[in-house]
């Protein structure tokens, strides 16, 4: 009846795991309680949780990676305290715990975290740069969250019923397959991420398709802000990259369940075809990540410099040609597996000359700022935080690209500590300078300033604390991973690095004070210009928050940097461009597919890892039925009238006009 | 030789007294700390060998590269940004000044440089370093078959005739010829201070070729995550003279118990901390047998949370 689950499956002799269950377990019905008695419930489900507006379901994905982020960083907390404590002996996580969570720690900061942050921004921001009134496909949308939600909830039920993987991030086999991880560990691992992998997916498809199709009136590919560039060759890798998790992973599970060979040692199978294919995926993966994140610091360095991006053009064939190199760069992960010397130094040269364009983009952001007005605002601050950090990261990288080097470092703290350095100081730099500058514009208001600069700068001198001395541990020849050791000069630096994991955990709890107090405080921090950073792309138009239709009507684009030209000519004129005539404006109904979707998925996919069969089928049907029923819905759009658009717009333009007089034209 | 560490793996398998054996290992590790304390510490910036000399070589010869190019890049991170902060009416501010082709050449222009010229490191690196490279081709180097298992390291000393887990032994100064596989999951085999590291991996063959040209005992690890006892996969490396070797050889041989099919199979059950031992003699071909897998791989955990709890493999009677 219920395949594999059993009382055995939950961890009862486990404290901390238990303690960590019924705390959240407190938690979750304590926000339920609060949502249902508050009568909060009516509200999110229509405005949240079942809404299609794609700057809903951008923030809702930031929501999803704030939370893991938190449950990520507990784990990277007890994995610095383990490592601290662990010389000579065997500390106080036993291997098969301790090895859950570092596996657990890099799936999800990457996964769980990383990606829907940069979605999310993705998500929010693009769209409205665009001049857009929503992305290609709403539901789409929405259905793309809900499953990546998905993935996260499975991952975290794996904490109290079983386990999760001991093997790693990446599960390579033949550790992952199920003659050596028998338990359900790797299980969890492969649904979740496969769930999460196809909402993903389904994203990438999205937004490639809204850069390429929904774009307003004149703008042309060339006048688009950088960071939809971005975004489009993120999205474009995503495409192209994530059906290789999926067929990769799905080998992995046909191995597991259906007794295949792909990746076994026996029978014919090569576990080296996993890590060619999961590389192949995993490189792209990175940039996926990281080019987002480079589109925010343009956005970033060009508003705070108060001067366009300098050398944009440069900067599209930078990022377009990183898009494509990164695709060709994947075996450097495994230059120690013996490929011979001919294809170790042209994939080690591939790899060094991915660092061209990134060099070429880190000069034109110090050009943006030469001659310009630097105000050193908290998304600037990580801007500047990122250029530096990333440098650093940079130059480890091109190290580790030099097989030689490589043959000393492969899989060393040194490893560990550079790509820390290149995902923290790029990726998460950039997901917090972009929720600071397009925080106001999603909720009408600004995060503290003060508290965000106090958060910058634990998180960055904790960074340097935590993780150079990983560096160091690398060159004394420490590896990934070790649950305990027995070499006690490795252990002072450990200790430094936890006391780095320290400064950054005051980081993120400022980083939660400046949250809630800035929501306690919002009146006085309500941003009612729209404008609050003195922007140049199109979202700075809107009103903050943008009405659910971004634009009452479509935004003639006549050049780069839209918005700017705007301001500065009704600057120089001292009047708005004439009102335009309002029509009814037709958006997507919301649709409860999503939700109900990863209903049906959290099922099928914990009755997939505990083999309750009956289960599986029962959730699938219900998710195809959810299918059938939205495909073949009738009313898809709900008209928005005239008069409401009208004076919406009205409204944002009395403050727009109010404004003008104040507004200085940059000289 | 130090005969009091050998032990024969039959009785350390029985392993159920672990804080004896952790206690003795302590003991092993008290004895050679003084050593340690000069050997480890900057191991691979510390190298005791050519491969591992040339390796650091390399590794430093591009970071100067590097920090070249990103030591000033920093500095100009910080002086634009100072210079140019919106308080300091000295500074010009040009809002328009967007592109120069003068700059756009020079910031291609200057990475690419770069490139090339660590290209040029790399590509000379790569194949003067390959692992599979011999050292030397007028000294004939030593052959070492190494197998990695859940979780030791067994070395095997074809010409010799002797085999020893948990630790190397070798001479100073000769080429050592590695082959290396895998009785299971997959490990790297890596001695920090002889260079460079490759994997194991079951039924296929890596190679490496090193060189140790100091006396001492350096410390030899796993560095790719094998499964629950990974971090007890460390082996002493005890690099001795020629004669010292031989006489480890001959001290070695015919004590102990044989390394055949049986004692292999027994030995790769799921086991951690095993103190280091010898084998008296190895049946030939064994370690061809593993590597085409007549000796099927390892057996994993016998169960797991929500795993199947079946009984564990039977050690396979050689055939």
């Amino acid at each position: 009846m219920w395949g594999k689950l059993s009382w055995e499956a939950v961890p009862f002799h486990e404290p901390i795991v238990m303690v960590t269950s019924a705390v959240v377990a407190i938690a979750i019905t304590g926000v339920l309680a609060w949502v249902i008695v508050k009568g909060y419930l009516p509200y999110i489900w229509k405005e949240w949780l079942s809404s299609v507006d794609h700057k809903r379901i951008g923030v809702m994905y930031i929501v999803l990676a704030l939370v893991m982020l938190l449950r990520g960083f507990a784990d990277a907390i007890l994995m610095r305290s383990q490592q601290a404590v662990a010389m000579g002996n065997a500390g106080f996580l036993p291997p098969e715990h301790y090895n859950q969570i570092f596996s657990a720690h890099g799936t999800i900061m990457i996964f769980f975290v990383a990606m829907p942050f940069v979605i999310g921004l993705m998500n929010f921001a693009v769209p409205l740069q665009l001049g857009a009134r929503d992305v290609a496909f709403p539901v789409l949308n929405s259905v793309g969250f809900w499953l990546t939600a998905t993935g996260a909830l499975l991952v975290n039920i794996s904490l109290f019923i079983g386990e999760f993987a001991r093997t790693g991030w990446l599960p390579y086999p033949p550790l992952s397959e199920l003659a050596y991880s028998p338990g359900v560990g790797v299980d969890y691992y492969l649904w979740a991420l496969q769930i999460s992998g196809a909402g993903t997916l389904l994203s990438g498809v999205n937004l490639v398709t809204t850069v390429l199709k929904v774009r307003a009136p004149g703008m042309a590919y060339l006048r688009m802000p950088i960071f939809c560039w971005t975004t489009l060759a993120s999205n474009l890798l995503i495409v192209a990259a994530f059906p290789i998790l999926t067929a990769t992973l799905a080998m992995l599970l046909l191995d597991r369940y259906l007794g295949f060979h792909f990746f076994t040692n026996e029978a014919g199978g090569n576990p080296m075809m996993f890590m060619n294919l999961i590389w192949a995926w995993g490189h792209p993966e990175v940039y996926i990540l990281v080019l987002p994140a480079f589109g925010i610091f343009s956005e970033v360095f060009s508003t705070f410099s108060g001067k366009p991006l300098f050398g944009y053009r440069s900067m599209v064939a930078a990022t377009m040609g990183i898009c494509i190199l990164s695709f060709m760069v994947w075996l450097h992960h495994f230059f120690t597996m013996g490929a011979g010397a001919d294809v170790n130094a042209i994939f080690g040269i591939a790899t060094m000359i991915i660092a061209v364009p990134t060099g070429v983009k880190i000069y034109n952001w110090l050009f943006t700022m030469y001659s310009g007005r630097v105000v050193f605002a908290t998304p600037m601050l990580w801007a500047l935080g990122f250029v530096v950090t990333f440098v650093v990261g940079g130059i480890t990288g091109v190290l580790l690209a030099v097989p030689p080097a490589d043959f000393v470092l492969h899989n060393s703290l040194f490893l560990v500590a550079h790509f820390h350095n290149v995902i923290i100081g790029g990726v998460l730099f950039g997901v917090f300078a972009g929720y600071e500058y397009w925080f106001p514009k999603a909720f009408g208001f600004k995060l503290h300033e003060g508290l965000g600069k106090a958060a910058f700068w634990f998180w960055i001198t904790g960074f340097y604390v935590a993780f150079m001395p990983l560096y160091a541990l690398g060159l004394m020849g420490m590896t990934r991973r070790m649950q305990h050791y027995n070499v006690p000069e490795w252990q002072p630096w450990l200790l430094v690095a936890a006391a780095g994991a320290a400064l950054i955990a005051i980081g993120v709890a400022l980083q939660i004070v400046q949250l809630v107090w800035s929501i306690r405080h919002r009146e006085a921090l309500r941003d009612v210009t729209g404008d609050p950073w003195n922007g140049r792309t199109l979202e700075w138009m809107t009103p903050s928050p943008p009405p659910m239709f971004n634009y009452a009507v479509m935004p003639n684009v006549e050049g780069l940097e839209a918005y700017w030209m705007r301001k500065q000519s009704a600057i120089e004129r001292q009047a708005l461009s004439p009102e335009p005539d309002y029509h009814d404006i037709h958006m997507p109904r919301n649709s409860a597919a999503g939700f109900i979707c990863a209903f049906f998925s959290v099922t099928m996919g914990f009755a997939l890892i505990w083999h309750i069969w009956w289960l599986v089928v029962v959730a699938f049907v219900g998710a195809w039925a959810v299918f059938v029923v939205v495909a073949w819905r009738d009313e898809h759009e709900e008209a928005i009238p005239a008069a409401t658009v009208a004076s919406i717009d009205r409204a944002n333009r009395a403050t727009r006009e109010a404004r003008l007089p104040t507004l200085r034209p940059a000289s | 030789m130090d005969t009091s560490k050998r032990c024969s793996p039959r009785a350390a398998r029985n392993g159920i007294n672990l804080a004896r054996l952790r206690s003795a290992l302590r003991l092993c590790a008290c004895a050679t700390l003084p050593l340690l304390l000069t050997a480890c510490h900057w191991a691979v910036l510390d190298p005791r060998g050519p491969v591992g000399q040339a390796d650091r070589t390399i590794l430093i010869d591009s970071l100067a590269i590097m920090l070249a190019i990103g030591v000033p890049t920093i500095i100009a991170t910080f002086a634009f940004a100072w210079w140019f902060r919106a308080s300091n009416t000295r500074a010009r501010y040009r809002p328009d000044w967007e592109f120069s082709g003068a700059i756009e050449l020079v910031v291609w222009a200057i990475p690419a440089m770069v490139i090339i010229l660590l290209g040029g490191v790399a590509w000379i690196g790569s194949h003067e370093l390959d692992p599979a490279k011999p050292l030397s081709d007028r000294v004939a180097p030593l052959d070492v078959q190494v197998v990695s298992l859940d979780w030791k390291w067994l070395f095997i000393y074809p010409q010799e005739g002797v085999a020893s887990v948990n630790q190397l032994v070798v001479p100073v100064g000769v080429p050592l010829r590695f082959a290396l596989t895998s009785a299971s999951v997959w490990n790297v085999f890596f001695v920090p201070q002889l260079g460079s590291m490759i994997y194991t991996m079951n039924g296929m063959r890596t190679q490496m070729n090193l060189q140790a040209d100091e006396i001492g005992t350096l410390h030899g690890l796993s560095a790719h995550f094998s499964g629950d006892g990974f971090s007890d996969m460390h082996f002493p490396v005890r690099v001795v003279r020629a004669d010292d070797f031989a006489a480890w050889v001959k001290a070695s041989r015919g004590v102990g118990p044989t390394l055949d099919d049986t004692t292999y199979m027994a030995l790769a059950r799921q086991s951690a901390n095993l103190p280091a031992s010898t084998f008296g003699a190895v049946t030939p071909e064994l370690f061809a047998k593993v590597l085409r897998q007549e000796l099927p791989p390892g057996p994993g955990p016998s169960t797991e949370r929500g795993g199947a709890a079946e009984a564990p493999e039977a050690p396979r009677k050689g055939n």
